[in-house]
């Protein structure tokens, strides 16, 4: 695209963020972040169903970003996990390496049925089985898939913001 | 003299120290504007930073005490650039050396710094980082010199607040040939140095664009917070040099303390103001292709070996 048609195109489309809904109370334990979260996101053995939720999540219309939330490109940079899907056999050992990875306080978050409670998928032969039975979650967002919406919430709840 | 100038100094490092994380806050969020989003408000580096110095360090298996010390000589080497550039004042004092050769030499050890600590986990990105890294860096210092050469021609020294002073003794050097020719090598070389777009994208995620993200991947808690530190400061610094360069004015030559005031309003403005036409401008840049980056800086030696030529045409 051309530079003038970029710059028209700015002018044009403004603000696409929708406005911020009231902020959820801050979770306890997150006060220590003082209102700046890093996330790692995870697909522990989802069908990318999630994935795309938090993708949404992340872009300019849900816009978490605005909360001081932002996606990190390793694990050593996070303050929280953003798990999703039941964990399969050939990601269990890559998931357990990057909760150990992640300097503490660390918080875990796992996104969709799958995560909590093994979903669909729960009696598949190659899941080890859903994130809660393996590692502490401190948050649930259920759903199948959770619309960005409650995501966001539950992030939100990371930064008290 | 040098005690005025032990003043500017302290009080340079004090301001930038303040202004780095503003900055980086300023260009985000300029940034999130432009793409439509609300931004999270120019306070956030603050913030961010205050919760990694509060958070201990996770060091990867067999990496050495490089990962600790690595970040804090980066940081140094910043402080350093900060007391030693004409920001805030141009007096120029022998125990302050802004010469030419001390600021890139001071700039490569922050280069070095980080490169070890890019290398020293071992991690395939890192090192991959590291050598894309020394491979800009080898092909921006000569244009720094050269186009700071440029630019002493007509100041007839390499000192760097000696330069500043007489661009605001005769503004006439500012737009001529000469300088402007210069000021555009420097200002290419000034982006690859800080791992600005076209060069390196400073937002990505993908680990095979990287540079400069690529040799953090591996720090963590508040050894990521001082090589933050390090890199904003640098920017700051570096983008106050280039806005005392453009536009000299406001910048203390006689130590009142209205003068001082008066400089420190003016550099502030200068770094923030590059600093939103920085943001701007990457909104409408794409990261070239990394076996293009030489030719981008390759273009910019041109450019910087052409100031230096017409310099002594015209002169």
């Amino acid at each position: 695209m051309s530079t003038t048609g970029l710059a028209r195109m700015i002018t044009r489309v403004g603000r696409i963020a929708e406005p911020a809904p009231p902020a959820p109370p801050l979770l306890a334990g997150a006060e220590v972040f003082g209102g700046s979260v890093d996330v790692r996101f995870i697909n522990a053995g989802g069908c990318n169903d999630c994935a795309q939720e938090v993708m949404g999540a992340f872009g300019p219309v849900y816009d978490v970003e605005r909360y001081g939330i932002r996606l990190v490109a390793s694990a050593r940079h996070a303050d929280v996990l953003l798990i999703v899907g039941a964990v399969t056999r050939n990601l269990l050992e890559p998931l357990l390496r990057t909760i150990e990875a992640t300097p503490a306080p660390r918080f875990i978050i796992a996104v969709g049925d799958c995560a909590i409670t093994g979903g669909a998928v729960a009696d598949g032969y190659g899941v080890v089985g859903p994130v809660s039975s393996l590692v502490d979650v401190n948050l649930e967002v259920p759903g199948s898939p959770p619309e960005p919406a409650q995501i966001v919430e539950a992030l939100r709840r990371m930064t008290g913001r | 003299m040098t005690g005025q100038a032990v003043v500017i100094a302290v009080v340079q490092l004090a301001l930038l120290i303040f202004v780095a994380p503003l900055l980086i806050g300023v260009i985000r969020q300029v940034r999130a504007r432009l793409e439509g989003r609300v931004g999270p408000g120019v306070w956030q580096p603050w913030r961010d930073l205050r919760k990694l110095l509060g958070k201990n360090p996770v060091h990867a298996e067999g990496s050495s005490w490089i990962l600790t010390v690595g970040p804090l000589a980066l940081v140094l080497s910043s402080l350093l650039l900060c007391v030693l550039l004409p920001l805030v004042g141009a007096l120029n004092a022998p125990m302050i050396p802004s010469d030419l050769f001390v600021i890139v030499s001071v700039m490569l050890l922050g280069v070095v710094a980080l490169a070890l600590v890019g290398l020293d986990a071992g991690t395939a990105f890192g090192g991959m980082g590291s050598s894309r890294h020394m491979t800009v860096a080898a092909l921006v210092e000569p244009t720094v010199l050269l186009a700071i050469y440029a630019l002493s021609i007509p100041a007839g020294t390499s000192t760097l607040s000696v330069i500043v002073g007489a661009r605001l003794r005769d503004p006439a050097i500012i737009i001529s040939p000469v300088s402007v020719l210069a000021m555009v090598a420097l200002a290419i070389a000034i982006m690859a140095e800080t791992g600005r777009l076209p060069v390196d994208n400073p937002s990505t995620h993908l680990e095979l664009t990287m540079m400069h993200e690529a040799m953090v991947l591996e720090a963590s808690g508040r050894d990521l917070a001082w090589l933050e530190v390090g890199s904003w400061l640098k920017l700051a610094a570096l983008l106050g040099l280039l806005g005392n360069l453009v536009a000299p004015w406001g910048i203390v030559t006689d130590m009142t303390l209205w003068s001082v005031l008066l400089g420190i309003v003016a550099v502030t403005a200068k770094i923030l103001l590059l600093g939103v036409m920085l943001s701007v401008g990457e909104v409408f840049l794409a990261k070239v292709r990394l076996f293009r980056v030489p030719e981008l800086l390759a273009g910019s030696f041109t450019l910087a070996l052409l100031a230096v030529t017409a310099s002594y045409l015209v002169a």
